[in-house]
């Protein structure tokens, strides 16, 4: 049987020094969200009347390869930190370690398979 | 003394204070409050994050698709127009304006407006209970603009 209070236990240990890290990112890549989101809006409903061939000659611009890769990296990163608050608010500390690292590498891998597949169609010969 | 699940034969804990577990005040569950928006929406939130985590698996399989040629993008174009893909657009249109206009409030309350103590006692409904109801409607609003914009306006043959 335990007998320390819980403050006890937590004295000592220090602080884990990246929360505010967390805590920051979260809220610059929502900030920065709002205008990729919106330019994404904006471009699914282009993209939707249209076919392979333009799509792929539309990738094929500077700007909009930069901001795929932007879009996608920044998506995950978001979703990473949110995916992760949700974990930790809802469970058990041991578990929550588990799944925090799996929204990590899940996170990670997706968005460097969504990178790579931009990249490949920003500098395919198509 | 009460012994949740028969304890008999333990004995309780006495902390400092004299308090026993049994006998701490506790927070009331939420089951004693009555219901606000308030509640509904930040639920929401994190709903429609865990959504939009889905929306975002689906932009990248659009992304692969397309580096993968014309056969593997047809594909993806066919899913996206059976119902179900139809029924996931929808959704994660509608969990995308939600979560951009609450995101947006959330940035606000980051910044402490309105938290004051005499303005929040005086606006506190504005902050919380108003404005949310004006996301809910600004969200079903934006996302049927959206597609009516979209779908009709442009004329994209879905």
């Amino acid at each position: 049987m335990n007998y320390r209070s819980p403050l006890s236990l937590a004295r000592g240990r220090g602080s884990a020094h990246n929360g505010t890290a967390h805590w920051l990112a979260q809220r610059l890549t929502a900030l920065a969200l709002i205008p990729l989101g919106l330019a994404a809006a904006v471009l699914f409903f282009w993209v939707m009347r249209t076919g392979y061939y333009e799509v792929i000659a539309l990738m094929h611009r500077p700007w909009v390869l930069l901001f795929a890769v932007l879009l996608v990296g920044v998506v995950f990163w978001h979703g990473y930190l949110g995916l992760r608050v949700v974990i930790e608010d809802y469970m058990p500390p041991g578990r929550a370690f588990v799944f925090v690292t799996l929204a990590k590498f899940l996170s990670i891998a997706l968005a460097l398979l969504g990178i790579i597949a931009a990249l490949m169609v920003g500098f395919g010969s198509l | 003394m009460f012994t949740p699940f028969g304890t008999k034969g333990v004995a309780p804990q006495v902390r400092g204070d004299g308090m026993t577990p049994d006998s701490m005040p506790t927070s009331p569950h939420i089951g004693i409050y009555r219901w606000r928006i308030t509640m509904t929406l930040s639920i929401l939130h994190r709903l429609a994050g865990i959504v939009l985590y889905s929306g975002a698996l689906g932009l990248v399989y659009w992304l692969v698709s397309l580096s993968l040629g014309p056969g593997a993008f047809a594909t993806a174009g066919w899913f996206f127009h059976l119902w179900i893909g139809q029924a996931l657009l929808c959704l994660w249109s509608l969990a995308f304006f939600y979560h951009l206009l609450n995101g947006v409030r959330h940035l606000l309350w980051d910044t402490g407006r309105g938290f004051d103590k005499p303005i929040h006692a005086e606006r506190g409904a504005l902050t919380y209970r108003v404005s949310g109801w004006m996301i809910v409607v600004g969200a079903l609003l934006l996302t049927a603009l959206a597609w009516i914009f979209g779908w009709l306006i442009l004329g994209g043959a879905l």
